[in-house]
């Protein structure tokens, strides 16, 4: 079997990001590295937005990332350590948006290794070297310089390599411009080898080295700083440097009341930041709460090492400090946010913890650890929030459903986040839509306008509204109101408006057009009598209109700014149903084309040049009677890099729209693209989004045509399906849309542009592990319930909690109830010893999208599985089965006790009731409804139970799966009487029940160990699995006879992700397999079919990897002579393999 | 194979020992060939994201310190070597 991979959602996870000045102008930007993925973010200083610049596919593993400047440069580069077993330098180039690659030199074999660097990378902060590291021994130093041409220059490898030590992390030096040193290792340039120049034992428990600023200024003799390294120990951060004393100051601890004392307090990022004549640090530990480092000093001399509380924000992978006064928090999980520093937090009340308050500064007695030192946490003081960016990291499970109402596509539902900021989200497809302005009108209006008074106006003056018999014009001001003297025909329904000249507007009614000048005297062109205008189209300096004897009248504006009529009228022959001109090209008088779409399914070209003008120059043929045209440059990098390219875009009343390519040279139409797009007459609409031009395509969905980062986009809109649309462009809202749905008038934006799901979360307690749906019918229609359980580990439950706080106050302790009461949404629960669970069930309405009912586990039980259990022996009645374990710990995995808890539904599923709870003596890990019964895999045993009055009774028992099974995961097949076992390290088997005997059998397993995290059956015989190392396997097995081994037939595809979780989906009629990863990957895998299709796609893959070892979208980004290369050795051109890649997207996925 | 031959092959063979940590010999005690197994996997561990974030959330640890226990454990995964246990 072949499938087709196709990412919707690329992972938002951030693993690591960089600030610095990438474009090379004086803005500063970041680079995220996403795992697999490299994205440009540039925050406005303005608006405090972050905007997403480029997202590049690397095609490998990216271990870590750093930025550097060489001496005296103004432009920053990024040095990448993949698991490529190569070191990578890449400059950003803003005239392709493209990041170029300079260097790429090879030292180590591929692949995340032990002893291959690549790990980590320290640059000197001149930018004259970097250090490459692996995790144990091997260090490579590389020196960067310029050569006569100014290029970046890099050396071969020097080696720094230790045997028999284990890296933690490795830091630049600053030590101005005396030889670059990193951590403890100096590189002398002169001798051009690396020398160690001091080691000394340090704290045991230290994990995070950070630069300290050193070297002297040319100009000044100022010390910028000590130099030297801040060493993050658990608990203490010590500031170290060769020949000088060292400094050790605590970590402060929450004073919370549940505070774990025992438990050591770890750095996990930190960020240096310098600032003319000063520079700070901000530390993070796990909770989140960041803490201002700062070292006083006299030269070189260090006085004292000061941390003091800052603030508390999400537990982040990187933080990032820009010089325009942000911090960007890329989170380990969840969303990631950017704020805006407020103040330094240099004068509040908050306690200040020096190393000069301590004996011989805190080193008295290094091996013991300094008093304890506590703030109290607190909302944001220091910072504000600007901006959060979306990320569903990590997906733990997921669902396709199409639930929503008034919804014509499925929606994926995904519980996602970790611990307190956890989320159940929707993924709709489409664009996100904010609406500022909905009011409603006296009547139903057909259309709607906005247009300037003069052509150099920055904002709209006037809203045109038709309706069936008058014409409406409110003029936008600090209120939108009626106005009557504008000079435009209120008695008759308006076909066109348009700004045209430097200062006339033009209104186009059935019978006549108005040309308004600026002193308000008009000119009118009447129509001829008996005869009507039914359809026109405009622009800055031309007109057309179709007359109903099918007759079309071409206008164009002279040089004096009035309206002349060509001398000839063009007869059509049939019905005229659709018109569009394109924009005047920038300089030209002129646009040359005209496209009319008849009654006679067929549309025209016709030529608008003054040397033939309306002359017929091409023709298409069409399936049904077109709708709509609409004529728009615009830019797409797979057809023209440089300039736009011409679509004509034709709806039909079908509501299919055709997309083609308009020959500027000799006007014929090519590369037809076809898309279904409603149930409803195609609309189209030229609009402006972003500064640039894009289409609003309305039928039964309103979709939009729109180009980002130079590639064409259409998606849908997510919101009620509109009538009529224009631009829409006021000072409040700049960059609008103005729309009619019925009798309603609305202004709305599409915020961010770019994405393909849009998401709305719910939120939850703990992190979700697992849900289910079930859907009851009821009088109203059918109703849809999640029962989703979550639990965290190292967390106290709620009850527990309740009790230790009572058992203190009875202590006589004073307990801080601000401090408890902080929002757990962002300070988080209080860690508590491994073995300590906090775990609930939830049941939640994902149309209203609230919680209707929550049960919080006690006595330190956990939920891991649960399953929905029509009982037979109940006549079918549905139970909630879900099974619990208390105090699990994890490594190893043992319990006390675990439990199968049994639910009755009650309020039509809205709540449950616990009818009993059946002891198991290992953790029930996963449930599953069979024939009428329950199938639990207990530990290493897979059961059958039934329901009883007391509790479940165990009916048949299986321990010889596998003799190390760990961990089923269990799915039912879909017919019969087969299960299928995903065990945690051991695959998959294939197990059937054999009701005569009573007796589970295994009759098909895998030959190959798989660390199983996801499955789904596709059919009888084939089973998709989803293992820890990020492969995705296809597993059809041999026919059901006893004790057959199964057979691997399936090509194992390697995906991006670890964790997947599949379902199958139904679009446009053809199965697809969906997965989501763990770092937020959604994608989907369709199933070719026909031979030629895999054979094209297999050669084109090969063709693509010898190119740039990349495929699909990236197709369309590489350079036109090489598309056409492997075009040709295709036997294709490039629009057809560019059509074949688009067809199978969009016929799967609708993306 | 000539002795001057077999001479060069294992001094080759020595200094590759040498330059590759990990690649095990003739002489491999069970105890060398674990720590060598628990140290390419847990510096993996640390070396794939998406695999520190799937131990972080399974154990209820932030990521930060999942790596930092991890690279701690490289130190001496299977305890003390047996010579010394006694």
């Amino acid at each position: 079997m072949h499938l087709y991979n196709l990412t919707l959602q690329p992972p938002t996870a951030i693993t690591q990001a960089v600030v610095g000045n990438f474009s090379g102008v004086r803005q500063q930007e970041i680079i995220a590295s996403h795992g697999t993925r490299l994205e440009l973010l540039r925050p406005d200083p303005q608006t405090g937005k972050v905007a997403t610049i480029i997202s590049t596919d690397v095609f490998g593993s990216i271990r870590s990332l750093a930025a550097f400047r060489l001496t005296g440069g103004t432009k920053d580069y990024a040095i990448v350590g993949s698991d490529s077993g190569r070191i990578i330098i890449l400059d950003y180039d803003p005239k392709t948006s493209s990041f170029v690659k300079l260097h790429q030199e090879t030292y180590g074999k591929s692949g995340a290794r032990r002893i291959v660097p690549g790990q980590y990378l320290a640059v000197d902060p001149k930018g004259r070297s970097v250090m490459i590291s692996s995790m144990e021994k091997a260090k490579l130093v590389y020196i960067l310089n310029r050569d006569a041409a100014a290029n970046l220059t890099i050396s071969s490898p020097l080696e720094a390599h230790k045997n028999g030590a284990i890296i933690h992390h490795i830091v630049g030096l600053d030590v101005g411009f005396e030889n670059p040193t990193f951590a403890a290792l100096e590189l002398d340039l002169g001798l051009n080898h690396v020398v160690r120049k001091w080691s000394e034992p340090t704290d045991p428990r230290a994990n995070l080295l950070l630069q300290v600023p050193g070297g002297q200024l040319a100009s000044s003799d100022r010390f910028d700083g000590p130099s030297g390294v801040l060493v993050c120990c658990e608990d203490h951060i010590i500031y170290r440097h060769m020949d000088a004393p060292q400094h050790r100051v605590p970590i402060p601890r929450r004073k919370h009341p549940l505070d774990q004392r025992d438990r050591g307090v770890l750095i996990v990022s930190a960020v240096m930041h310098k600032m003319k004549g000063a520079f700070f640090f901000l530390v993070q530990n796990e909770d989140g709460d960041l803490f201002k480092v700062t070292i006083e000093h006299e030269d070189e001399d260090v006085k004292s090492l000061k941390i003091k509380y800052f603030d508390t924000v999400p537990v982040a992978s990187s933080l990032c400090i820009l010089k325009s006064g942000f911090l960007f928090v890329a989170s380990e999980f969840s969303n990631h946010y950017f704020y805006q520093f407020q103040k330094l937090g240099d004068d509040d009340d908050e306690p200040e913890f020096s190393s000069t308050s301590y004996r011989s500064f805190g080193m008295a007695d290094p091996t013991a650890s300094l008093p304890h030192e506590y703030f109290r946490p607190r909302p944001l003081e220091n910072l504000a929030l600007a901006d959060e960016l979306e990320s569903l990291d990590p997906i733990l499970d997921s669902k396709v459903m199409n639930i929503l109402p008034n919804s014509d596509t499925p929606q994926i539902f995904a519980a996602c986040g970790r611990g307190s900021r956890s989320s159940l989200r929707t993924l709709r497809h489409g664009l996100e839509v904010e609406e500022s302005v909905s009011s409603d009108l006296p009547g139903i209006p057909n259309a709607v306008w906005t247009t300037k008074k003069k052509s150099d106006d920055a904002y709209d003056s006037y809203i045109i509204l038709s309706f069936v018999n008058g014409t409406l014009v409110l003029s936008i001001g600090e209120t939108i109101e009626e106005v009557q003297d504008t000079g435009f025909l209120s008695s008759a329904r308006t076909l066109a408006v348009q700004q045209i000249g430097d200062d006339a507007l033009l209104q186009v009614h059935p019978e006549g057009i108005r040309h308004v000048l600026a002193n308000g005297h008009v000119t009118e062109w009447k129509a001829p009598a008996g005869k009507s205008i039914v359809n026109a189209t405009t622009n800055k300096r031309q007109v057309v209109v179709a007359l109903s004897s099918a007759e079309l009248v071409y206008f164009e504006l002279d040089l004096e700014g009035q309206l002349n009529e060509y001398q000839d009228r063009k007869a059509m022959g049939s019905t005229v149903l659709a018109l569009s001109i394109a924009e005047v090209p920038e300089g030209r008088q002129r646009t040359p084309f005209l496209a009319v779409g008849c009654e006679d399914q067929t549309v025209r070209v016709i030529s608008l040049d003054p040397e033939s003008t309306l002359e017929t120059i091409s023709l298409q043929a069409l399936t049904a009677p077109p709708s709509s045209i609409c004529i728009a440059e615009m830019l797409d990098a797979s057809i023209n890099k440089n300039q736009p390219t011409l679509f004509v875009n034709i709806g039909l009343q079908n509501g299919v729209l055709l997309r083609t390519v308009l020959d500027p040279i000799n006007g014929q139409l090519t590369d037809t693209r076809t898309r279904f797009l409603g149930t409803r007459p195609v609309k189209l609409i030229r609009v402006q989004i972003q500064r640039n031009p894009a289409i609003l395509a309305l039928s039964s969905r309103s979709w939009l045509n729109y180009s980002y980062q130079n590639l064409m986009h259409f998606t849908p809109l997510i919101f009620e399906s509109f009538d009529f649309a224009w631009s829409f462009s006021a000072e409040l809202s700049p960059e609008g849309l103005i729309g009619i749905t019925g009798s309603t008038l609305r202004i709305f934006q599409i915020p961010k542009l770019g994405t393909q799901l849009k998401q709305d979360s719910i939120p939850l307690s703990y992190t979700p592990r697992k849900f289910i749906t079930q859907t009851w019918t009821r009088e109203m229609g059918p109703v849809t319930y999640f029962y989703l359980i979550e639990g965290d580990h190292r967390v106290l439950g709620e009850d527990a909690a309740e009790k230790k706080l009572a058992e203190l106050r009875q202590q006589g302790k004073k307990i801080d109830q601000e401090v408890l009461d902080l929002p757990v949404e962002v300070f988080g629960r209080p860690k508590a010893p491994a073995g300590t669970w906090g775990s609930a069930i939830r049941v939640i309405d994902p149309v209203k999208a609230e919680t209707v009912a929550y049960i919080p586990l006690d006595c330190n039980e956990a939920a891991f599985s649960l399953a929905v259990v029509p009982f037979s022996v109940r006549g079918g009645e549905l139970h909630l089965v879900v099974g619990t374990a208390a105090d699990t710990t994890v490594s190893p995995r043992s319990c006390s006790s675990g439990f199968l808890r049994t639910y009755k539904f009650t309020d039509d599923g809205a709540g449950l009731e616990l009818l009993h709870k059946t002891e198991t003596d290992d953790v029930p890990l996963s449930l599953l409804a069979f024939q009428g019964r329950l199938v639990a895999g207990v530990g290493k045993a897979l059961r059958i139970y039934d329901i009883g009055k007391k509790k479940l009774l165990r009916k048949v028992e299986n321990k010889s799966i596998c003799s190390h099974l760990l961990r089923p995961f269990v799915t039912l097949s879909t017919q019969g009487s087969r299960i299928v076992i995903g065990e945690m390290q051991e695959s998959v088997s294939f197990a059937a029940y054999k009701a005569p005997e009573n007796r589970l059998l295994v009759f098909a397993d895998d030959s190959q160990p798989r660390w199983v995290s996801a499955m789904a059956m596709v059919d009888y015989n084939t089973v998709a699995i989803g293992d820890r190392f990020r492969k995705l396997d296809d597993d059809p097995t041999g026919a059901g006879i006893l004790h057959e081994k199964g057979i691997l037939m399936g090509a194992p595809h390697k995906t991006k992700m670890l964790a997947h979780f599949h379902v199958a989906m139904v679009a446009g009629g053809r199965e697809i397999l969906m997965y989501t990863g763990l770092h937020g990957t959604v994608g989907i895998l369709v199933p070719f079919v026909s031979k030629e299709d895999v054979d094209f796609i297999s050669t084109l893959e090969q063709h693509m990897r010898t190119e740039q070892s990349s495929f699909g979208r990236i197709f369309a980004r590489l350079p036109g002579t090489k598309q056409s290369a492997i075009a040709g050795e295709l036997d294709r051109t490039v629009g057809e393999v560019l059509k074949k890649l688009e067809q199978l997207r969009v016929t799967t996925s609708g993306f | 194979m000539s002795s001057e031959l077999r001479y060069t092959a294992n001094t080759q063979l020595e200094h590759l020992h040498a330059r590759y940590t990990g690649t095990g010999h003739a002489d491999l005690t069970k105890y060398e060939w674990l720590t060598h197994q628990h140290r390419d996997t847990l510096s993996s561990i640390v070396g794939h994201p998406t695999l520190t974030s799937y131990l972080a959330i399974a154990d209820g640890e932030s990521i930060g310190r999942v790596k930092f226990e991890m690279t701690e454990r490289m130190l001496r995964p299977c305890g003390p070597p047996p010579n010394l246990k006694d």
